[in-house]
């Protein structure tokens, strides 16, 4: 039985310990994966799916111990080899796939030294051959020009392609498992179609088996035989993907899958004079144009979502807006009034009336002030009010966005969570009382259980104080829970914009179409849908 | 942060008591001093005795005496003279790193200028011009060590103003200064505190250098640079008495590093 079992992990305890506390991070979990299997693992951040992902290598991090169960490898327990016997398993039989593949190569060297190291390394392979198959590879998970990709350094190809250069270098032992953790997290739709294709077929090509870790189940749902539901370092269920997707049998489970359903209510209709305008704006950076005669209108009381893919110019839109990037020509206007083009030339009442809220809430927030003094500022810069009249507001404030003043006033950013942090940063853009608030793609570094409690917020916030939002996202799902209006941008310009029924309806122009068809559905085969009715396209 | 300090290496108490000692010496000088630092007490370099416990220097004066009182004028004069360059440079820095474009590039292609002269010989020069003062001395090696502050400063500066919660001070319509103290000062303590024990040995080295060449400080006061030269002759005799100052500095410098090595240790958050 254990022979034809590639790998089983039996009751794994792993215990973290820092500054002489013990945390159980796995609680006991057990994986049986057979050879050519795909598992996928999901969660939300914190249930232990990196940490038994890279112990399913023998590996933990530092701070971290295997305290109890048993890892086989091929029958071989991974505990009891020492640290030579394991470093001879790792890259060879066991490859692993990091999230940022951005982070994981080394910016100094080139992609197909870095590919081929491993098997150069450990002698399975002369440089000429490991050069070759890794051309071969790079042919598989269809690089642009295989050939010269190799002699490119990792800032000179898009994240998409690197990260399908890092499952080449995974692949290039031909190892019997590979262990993906979140590789298509921090790309675009477009972009992880491409990858996730990739993946999905050097994977069958090659009966690889597979651990592929991920909080999109849309994701997991085309790719993984079958997942596993982790939740605090435990099991929640474990099911063939089909039935899974079907008939989850805990509440957890279904309340993962019902994430995806918050639809805001439909608030006021544009009426009446608009809050702000951006008017046939243009921006560059440098000689680059980055924003080509760009228009959109902000109404009081709704959300304007701007949705397309990284280097689209959202970002630069809202940086416009606020004043960050001045335009070359183009004209924003806030109640009526031009503003000036830069934020230094506007009065302290126009910039009151615009806030922000940022992606990374952990370069938002300065780790050196506490979050009552970082919520209390804008307060007492722009309502006039003395110290302690603008720390209760920032209490109020606190109590708004659901965090206890008494527990929270006086930590630090660094003692918070993901959600918490991106909450004080609402609360600091709601302290200035704003007509306009920019939201810079505020879900994208949270798991979809925090993220749409962010969401509800924003849409408390905005039914209750009447706030316009300009919502700057990559996920369509996002947009479709959120948004009033809609614009989509595609190298600098506005390729669809109106209201959000008519911009998601069809007819599509074609950038539209391709970003809609890209958001991963929640039904299996559809990946393998997407891909045939594309190659008909191509070949048509 | 309790339980850190509670187990302080080796190194680092040496360092804490050799600095607490020069402390007493520099606060408490007339006090603990037997005689007065430019008395006459005595023929030229009489040897050691329980008089004189280090003897007499070339005009007769106690040598304890002046050691102690050259602490005082040594160590105080480097630490007026740290903090002015401090001063200079983070200022210098971090406006620069926020205005950012002409203003940064007018300081940073200055001070490039500054520090492409050899320092003792910039010093030198200036000195001539200025006339060799109290005064001109410590402003002198103060815009010369300013300017290696400033690189630092505006280094760790420059990773800091690109953060988002600087852009969003910013885009309140906060100060400049208001910016540098609330929003990049708390971030940056740990590299510049660690600088700032580096640059008071060198600012102190300097300035004995300044004094050995006759520049620093000026006679009849001590001063430990200018106490090894005046007694330079004795060496020739065999007595070491004129390497008593030379310790003196060597020791203050080793403990000072002592100290700040075991600071950056601290901040960095590294485990033994």
């Amino acid at each position: 039985m254990t022979d034809k079992n590639l790998l089983e992990i039996r009751g794994l305890k792993i215990e973290g310990r820092r500054d002489g506390k013990v945390t159980e991070i796995i609680r006991g979990v057990d994986i049986t994966l057979g050879e050519g299997e795909v598992l996928g693992l999901i969660g939300e951040s914190g249930a232990g799916k990196s940490t038994l992902g890279l112990a399913s290598m023998g590996y933990t991090r530092a701070g971290c111990v295997i305290s109890e169960g048993d890892i086989r490898f091929r029958g071989e327990n991974l505990r009891n080899l020492d640290a030579a016997a394991q470093r001879r398993l790792r890259g060879r039989r066991i490859a692993y796939v990091a999230q940022s593949a951005a982070a994981a190569f080394n910016p100094a060297h080139r992609l197909g030294a870095q590919v081929t190291e491993v098997p150069v390394l450990r002698s399975l392979m002369t440089q000429p051959q490991a050069d070759r198959e890794a051309i071969s590879l790079f042919e598989e998970v269809q690089l642009p020009s295989p050939v010269a990709f190799g002699l490119r350094y990792p800032h000179q190809v898009s994240g998409g392609q690197l990260q399908r250069a890092m499952t080449a270098m995974a692949m290039i032992c031909k190892p019997n498992l590979i262990i993906f953790d979140e590789p298509t997290t921090a790309l675009d739709v477009t972009t992880q179609i491409e990858v996730l294709t990739a993946i999905k077929k050097i994977v069958r090509d090659h009966g690889t088996a597979a651990i592929y870790i991920t909080h999109d189940l849309a994701v997991v749902a085309q790719i993984a035989d079958r997942i596993k539901v982790l939740r605090y370092g435990e099991e929640v269920e474990e099911a063939e993907t089909a039935r899974m997707m079907a008939a989850p049998r805990e509440n957890y489970t279904r309340s993962l899958w019902s994430v995806r359903s918050f639809r805001k209510q439909a608030h006021t209709d544009a009426q009446g004079q608009p809050l702000a305008t951006i008017e046939n704006v243009i921006a560059h950076y440098g000689e680059l144009k980055v924003l080509d005669d760009v228009s959109v209108e902000l109404h009081r009381g709704r959300t304007l979502a701007v949705v397309g893919e990284s280097g689209s110019g959202k970002t630069t839109l809202a940086r416009a807006l606020c004043g960050l990037l001045p335009s070359t020509s183009g004209q924003v206007t806030l109640s009526g009034t031009s503003l000036a083009p830069s934020f230094r030339g506007r009065r302290r009442d126009q910039l009151k009336s615009i806030q922000m809220i940022y992606q990374m809430a952990d370069t938002a927030l300065n780790a050196r002030q506490t979050v009552g003094e970082i919520i209390a500022r804008p307060a007492e810069l722009f309502l006039g009010k003395t110290k302690p009249q603008s720390f209760d507001r920032a209490r109020e404030l606190l109590d708004l966005i659901g965090m206890e003043p008494g527990t929270f006033l006086h930590r630090y950013p660094g003692e918070l969570s993901g959600g918490q942090k991106q909450r004080v940063s609402i609360a600091r853009a709601l302290a200035a009382k704003p007509e306009l608030i920019v939201c810079d793609e505020v879900t994208s570094a949270l798991d979809q259980i925090v993220a749409e409690g962010i969401l509800k917020l924003l849409d408390q916030i905005q039914t209750e104080l009447g706030t316009a939002f300009m919502y700057i996202t990559h996920d369509l799902d996002t947009v479709r829970a959120i948004a009033d209006d809609v614009a989509v941008m595609h190298r600098g310009k506005l390729v669809r914009y109106g209201p959000k029924e008519k911009v998601l309806t069809p007819p599509f122009d074609p950038y539209t179409e391709l970003l809609l068809s890209s958001v991963p559905e929640m039904r299996c085969g559809w990946l393998d849908d997407v891909i045939e009715s594309r190659g008909q396209t191509a070949t048509a | 942060m309790a339980r850190r300090i509670g187990k302080i290496p080796p190194t680092a108490a040496f360092g804490i008591a050799v600095v607490t000692t020069y402390s007493v010496a520099v606060l408490f000088a007339p006090v603990i001093a037997p005689y007065g630092q430019t008395e006459v007490v005595g023929a030229p370099f009489l040897p050691w005795s329980g008089e004189h416990p280090f003897g007499t220097d070339n005009l007769g004066r106690d040598m304890l005496t002046r050691l102690i009182y050259g602490a005082r004028n040594s160590v105080a004069l480097a630490l007026v003279t740290t903090l002015l360059a401090f001063l200079i440079g983070t200022a210098a820095g971090f406006v620069g790193s926020i205005l950012k474009g002409w203003t940064d590039m007018a300081i940073g292609r200055s001070v490039d200028v500054l520090m492409a002269i050899p320092a003792l010989i910039f010093a030198l020069l200036l000195l001539t011009i200025t006339g060799p003062s109290l005064v001109a001395t410590v402003l002198v090696v103060a815009l010369i060590e300013g300017t290696r502050v400033y690189r630092l400063t505006r280094a760790v500066a420059g990773n800091l103003v690109v953060m988002e919660f600087v852009e969003a001070a910013q885009l309140r319509g906060e100060s400049l200064w208001w910016i540098i103290r609330r929003e990049l000062l708390p971030n940056a303590t740990a590299p510049l505190a660690a600088e700032l024990g580096l640059r008071f040995c060198f600012v102190f080295l300097f300035i004995s250098a300044l004094s050995f060449l006759g520049l620093g400080v000026r006679p009849p006061l001590a001063e430990w640079g200018s106490m090894v030269r005046e007694n330079a002759t004795l060496i020739t005799y065999g007595d070491i008495t004129p390497l008593l100052p030379a310790a003196a500095i060597a020791i203050l410098t080793i403990s000072v590093n002592f100290i700040v090595d075991w600071f950056l240790h601290m901040t960095s958050g590294l485990e033994e």
